[in-house]
């Protein structure tokens, strides 16, 4: 490493910006990652503040917890000056969408789903709806599983009109690429979230 | 086991994993003297690092010499992210690395930066 006596500028860095691929256990988010990352995609453990809730917790009582999470993650070169994120949220965690830690700064999501399992992505939808993080949903066509109709499924999910539904193969880097081509013109189309909690 | 160079990758066991527990390496602290996030960038500045550093140090700063994020430097040092950013900050208060927060969503040039990546993602078709 050549010695810099400090004189030197600072080297310049870009900025790294975030998507979020969310969706239930199983419904593909690591292989989605993983098709469109340049990168094999990596895993990191990151401690995260989680509300804990009981599931007979309704006297609005907030207890904080610290866990541990997986988190996979891909990455995909923009430009010189910045560097796209894809991080998988962790399904098997049912509350992982107490997580503000891994929302915080996002600029949008894909909310993968599975036909065959269609309530495993409704929290992942609340979630997103919620915080006014624009999203996408994209049904990852699994062999076997039904070919739902897309107003079909916008009404199983009470989804926005505005949120666009599109289909998908997970495993294919084109379809997936594809996937957040649509989720960057929905962000692009509507600059200022809908219902946002400004 | 897997011992290889100080410069390449921890010191793993193929079953066992790292083969030194997580809050060794950062000397039992939990914080970082540096706000650091997971998408914070960092690179290396060049400089000699001064003070006394550890060889897992010299591993994350060897991670830095092209800019890269804290999420990838803890994946490749297979230790938690938050260890990382103890480690990270330690080279920064040596003024061996230099970090840049994460882009945010609210920021003014959202829009050109959504363009910007719109345009890479449809080169990538």
């Amino acid at each position: 490493m050549p010695y810099n006596d400090g004189s030197e500028p600072l080297p310049s860095l870009p900025t790294a910006l975030k998507l979020l691929i969310a969706g239930g256990f199983g419904v593909g988010k690591t292989t989605f990652v993983g098709a469109v990352s340049e990168i094999e995609p990596l895993r990191t453990e990151e401690l995260i503040t989680s509300a804990s809730i009981g599931t007979d917790n309704l006297a609005g009582v907030e207890s904080k917890a610290t866990t541990t999470v997986a988190l996979d993650f891909g990455r995909i070169t923009v430009d010189q000056d910045h560097i796209l994120y894809l991080f998988g949220t962790p399904g098997q965690e049912r509350f992982w969408f107490m997580w503000d830690e891994l929302s915080a700064g996002a600029l949008g999501a894909v909310v993968l789903a599975d036909t065959r399992r269609l309530q495993d992505c409704f929290a992942a939808v609340d979630f997103f709806e919620s915080r006014g993080i624009r999203f996408v949903v994209a049904v990852n066509e699994f062999e076997g599983a039904y070919r739902y109709q897309a107003p079909d499924l916008r009404a199983a999910l009470d989804l926005d009109p505005a949120v666009p539904i599109v289909t998908c193969d997970a495993r294919d880097a084109r379809s997936a690429t594809g996937v957040l081509i649509r989720l960057v013109r929905h962000l692009l189309s509507s600059p200022t979230p809908v219902g946002s909690p400004a | 086991m897997t011992a290889v160079g100080a410069e390449q990758e921890p010191w793993l066991d193929e079953a066992a994993g790292r083969l030194v527990r997580p809050y060794t390496v950062s000397n039992g602290r939990t914080e970082p003297s540096t706000r650091m996030e997971l998408l914070s960038m960092v690179i290396a500045t060049g400089r000699q690092p001064h003070g006394h550093l550890e060889p897992d140090h010299a591993q994350a700063l060897g991670l830095c010499r092209s800019p890269t994020t804290v999420a990838e430097v803890a994946a490749r040092l297979r230790l938690p992210a938050v260890v990382t950013k103890i480690l990270l900050s330690d080279l920064v208060d040596a003024g061996a690395v230099h970090t840049r927060s994460p882009g945010k969503p609210d920021d003014p040039t959202t829009t050109s930066v959504l363009e910007t990546i719109l345009d890479a993602l449809q080169r990538r078709l």
